[in-house]
């Protein structure tokens, strides 16, 4: 297996996840935030059932000294919390409030044509391109 | 405002099937599966090699959102209830602050946790709540 390979595999199986969960209906992701409403607290199930799963399996795989397909394992190091962390979850939470969409169900919703998600992830890559873009001219100067 | 049915199970099992792909991803690749990074990488100037797998890993979402959009298409519940000058303007807000906070619901909620990450525990407090908060306005302050 190659990593593409892989990498394509996880991303069907990510996707079918988030589509058996719930992720990819805006409605549903709207009303498990509307904690003060008609509350539906399914959405917390998906976050329980992922960690379940990938907080055990974490250990034990990075006992290894590297992942099958690669020479190192690529995980984040940072421990601080600064500004950044905090303004761009504020400005993600605001967004996945309004338009009912995370990066992931976005993505996918955008592949089943749903007009309402192609036009959120046009918008959402493009913030992303224009962070990218101020980060290579701020590294730059 | 629509009622959404309380579904334990299958968000559980979608949940596992979720944890599943991100643990395959770290022991095959040795990559955290956090989407907006995963994307936001392929935009950032670097090896030829560090974006066949991103392109694979996003081609992979998206051929998933084609079963699903001819196998179950209710999954999608019709979209987005939001206008689109909002959903416009979610969208930008969703792709700068995921950039700018380096994770979004599976880097930060799914992965971060899981690594017990404090980075990842205060992005997470912080996008559920401004997240609630923002529904809240939307449908009980601003009708």
């Amino acid at each position: 297996m190659k990593p593409t390979s892989t990498a394509l595999l996880c991303g069907v199986v990510f996707g079918l996840g988030l589509g058996l969960a719930g992720m990819t209906n805006p409605a549903k992701v709207l009303s498990f935030l509307d904690v003060t409403g008609d509350w539906d607290p399914s959405l917390a199930f998906v976050m329980a059932g992922a960690i379940a799963v990938y907080a055990p399996a974490y250990r034990l795989v990075t006992r290894r000294s590297a992942p099958h397909l690669g020479p190192r394992f690529h995980l984040p190091t940072r421990r601080d919390i600064d500004a950044r962390l905090v303004v761009g979850a504020l400005l993600f939470g605001a967004g996945w409030g309004l338009g009912g969409f995370c990066p992931g169900p976005a993505l996918v919703s955008a592949a089943g044509l749903g007009r309402s998600a192609l036009v959120f992830t046009v918008a959402m890559v493009f913030g992303m391109a224009v962070f990218s873009w101020g980060q290579h001219h701020g590294d730059a100067r | 405002m629509t009622m959404t049915e309380f579904t334990p199970l299958s968000s559980t099992l979608g949940g596992v099937v979720i944890g599943l792909a991100s643990v395959a991803m770290l022991s095959f690749n040795g990559r955290i599966a956090g989407i907006s990074g995963i994307v936001g990488g392929l935009m950032t100037p670097g090896a030829r090699d560090d974006r066949s797998w991103r392109i694979a890993f996003v081609g992979g979402l998206m051929i998933a959102g084609l079963i699903l959009s001819v196998a179950t298409p209710d999954v999608f519940g019709g979209g987005s209830p939001r206008s689109w000058p909002w959903l416009a303007l979610a969208g930008l807000t969703v792709g700068l602050g995921t950039r700018i906070g380096s994770g979004c619901t599976s880097g930060h909620g799914v992965c971060g946790l899981s690594r017990l990450s404090v980075r990842s525990l205060v992005a997470t407090a912080i996008f559920m709540s401004t997240a609630a908060a923002t529904v809240y306005w939307t449908r009980h302050l601003a009708g």
